[in-house]
């Protein structure tokens, strides 16, 4: 009991997710200019910024689909910078990730798609069990059974989100990364969606980062909030601040002003 | 002034080319050597293997027949036709076994299924890039150069030397139907000498340079397919060089092999 308490404290003080000074280039293309974020264990953190602002290279150089220049990344305190070969496959097991666009696997029917993970990684199940546990996750996200066996092309925008969701949560992942996840939904559906994100977030215990720019999504998901700008962060805070703050790239963005410091092409 | 700015976008575009064809070169064969590691390398996928071999090879059959049996008619008449001018038609069977086998039917049919999977390879590819179902599947802790490249690469070296087998035999088919119908040679003549004159080697050799030919269309199907670049128009780029290159490389590897194969 003691032991366990004992080893459990250090765990409690790293953060989940760290960037020290993270930069990335693309030619001459600045994208991440020194990046530096934290976000704790179960937290759902928001970063906001506007389109090509490097949100979504942000995210990819955490789960290692973009090799950051220079700086450190650690996930759960460790360096995830040269991880290959199984250590990086046990590094991705903690990743959940819903793709802007679903990026589900059209060639494989839906269950398929969401036990993904089940009928091929390390922890690979018979066929039947991975079916059950999908069908169980397409319920959670509000999907009827006879939908498991479709293809994903067969569903609508807002049912392909669902999948995705599922699949990101199927293999009960300790981070969940969700990149625009109400983008070309129409705005009762992104409510689901926002509905449907925060209440896994808070029944998984998950580590989440979202990124988005819609505000709605950011006052339904959020705990903390990262406002990205020119590949620096500008701000970062709880999300009950951002209306109270002065910083005016908050103000800007939160109020949707075309004057302010971000510059707006008319 | 003018001339010197001229000699210098010239050598400047000669300078840009050449370090394009090296860089090309270059992630080209690691590419090549990552995709062929990982064939070797567990974990293996054995169903999309099979759903490969289906599509590539079994598919792959109408096209490589038809290519086959018109080319095999069309080389009879030729044979026919070259034969005559000194009084030597009845080499028209071994010719044409010869020409089906060590040469045209693995080349023909090279080029037929370059066209046809080259092309879907990299549009298929092409488009996962694109939706970012690449990424997806490195997020699901699954190497796409295991799952999607060393699949394709396997089942495309394994489909096209049986492929060119069924298009040799088809071939000679071809020749023969128009040998006993149009060039009044007897039937049974026809395949004996067929029979007698055609060599092991001629056919093995044959589906060696068909393996090989299947390697490469894979290779650049899924080369072009993987690197392509974003929306509509990188992915229809990706799969014209995908069927230009494999095509290329067919006809130049078909030489040195044929250098290698039959020495002078």
């Amino acid at each position: 009991m003691t032991e366990t308490a004992m080893t459990e404290l250090p765990k409690i003080e790293t953060p989940k997710i760290e960037m020290q000074n993270v930069r990335k280039s693309f030619g001459a293309k600045h994208v991440l200019r020194g990046v530096d974020l934290t976000i704790n264990r179960s937290e759902s953190m928001v970063i906001i910024g506007g389109s090509g602002t490097g949100k979504s290279v942000l995210l990819k150089c955490i789960i290692g689909l973009i090799t950051p220049d220079t700086g450190d990344i650690f996930v759960d305190g460790e360096n995830t910078a040269g991880k290959r070969g199984k250590e990086r496959e046990l590094l991705l097991d903690k990743f959940g990730m819903l793709f802007q666009g679903g990026a589900l696997f059209d060639s494989l029917l839906v269950w398929e798609n969401v036990a993904f993970r089940l009928l091929h990684g390390a922890r690979k199940l018979p066929r039947g069990e991975a079916r059950a546990i999908a069908i169980a996750k397409l319920r959670r996200v509000g999907l009827k059974e006879d939908s498991a066996d479709l293809f994903p092309a067969e569903l609508s925008g807002g049912m392909q989100k669902r999948v995705g969701l599922a699949r990101a949560i199927a293999a009960e992942p300790e981070i969940i990364f969700f990149d625009e996840p109400t983008t070309g939904l129409d705005p009762i559906m992104a409510d689901v969606i926002n509905d449907l994100i925060r209440e896994i977030v808070v029944e998984m215990g998950v580590t989440a980062m979202t990124i988005t720019h819609d505000m709605t999504s950011v006052r339904k998901i959020a705990d903390r909030v990262a406002m990205i700008h020119d590949g620096l962060i500008h701000w970062c805070g709880p999300v009950a601040e951002i209306d109270s703050t002065d910083n005016p790239y908050i103000h800007q963005f939160v109020n949707g002003l075309a004057d302010g410091p971000i510059e707006a092409v008319r | 002034m003018p001339i010197l700015s001229v000699v210098h976008t010239f050598t400047a575009s000669i300078g840009a080319t050449v370090l394009w064809l090296c860089q090309t070169t270059g992630s080209l064969s690691s590419f090549a050597v990552s995709g062929l590691s990982h064939v070797f390398r567990p974990p293996y996928y054995p169903a999309e293997i099979l759903r490969q071999l289906m599509r590539i090879g079994f598919f792959s059959l109408p096209v490589v027949g038809m290519t086959a049996l018109f080319t095999g008619g069309a080389l009879a008449l030729q044979i026919y036709a070259g034969g005559s001018r000194f009084n030597a038609e009845s080499v028209v069977p071994s010719i044409v076994a010869i020409g089906m086998t060590r040469e045209l039917g693995p080349v023909l049919g090279g080029l037929m299924v370059a066209g046809r999977v080259s092309a879907s390879i990299a549009a298929e590819l092409g488009t996962m890039r694109v939706t970012e179902q690449i990424d997806a599947l490195t997020t699901l802790s699954t190497n796409p150069m295991k799952y999607l490249v060393a699949p394709r690469l396997l089942a495309a070296t394994i489909a096209m030397p049986i492929l060119a087998f069924f298009g040799d035999i088809i071939g000679i088919m071809g020749g023969f139907l128009v040998g006993i119908t149009r060039l009044d040679f007897n039937a049974t003549t026809y395949i004996k000498t067929t029979y007698d004159f055609l060599e092991a080697g001629d056919v093995t050799s044959g589906m060696i340079k068909a393996a090989v030919f299947g390697f490469i269309i894979a290779m650049m199907g899924c080369y072009q397919g993987y690197n392509s670049g974003r929306g509509a128009q990188g992915v229809g780029r990706a799969t014209t060089n995908a069927v230009v290159s494999a095509s290329i490389l067919i006809l130049a590897s078909n030489y040195i092999l044929t250098e290698a194969l039959f020495p002078a």
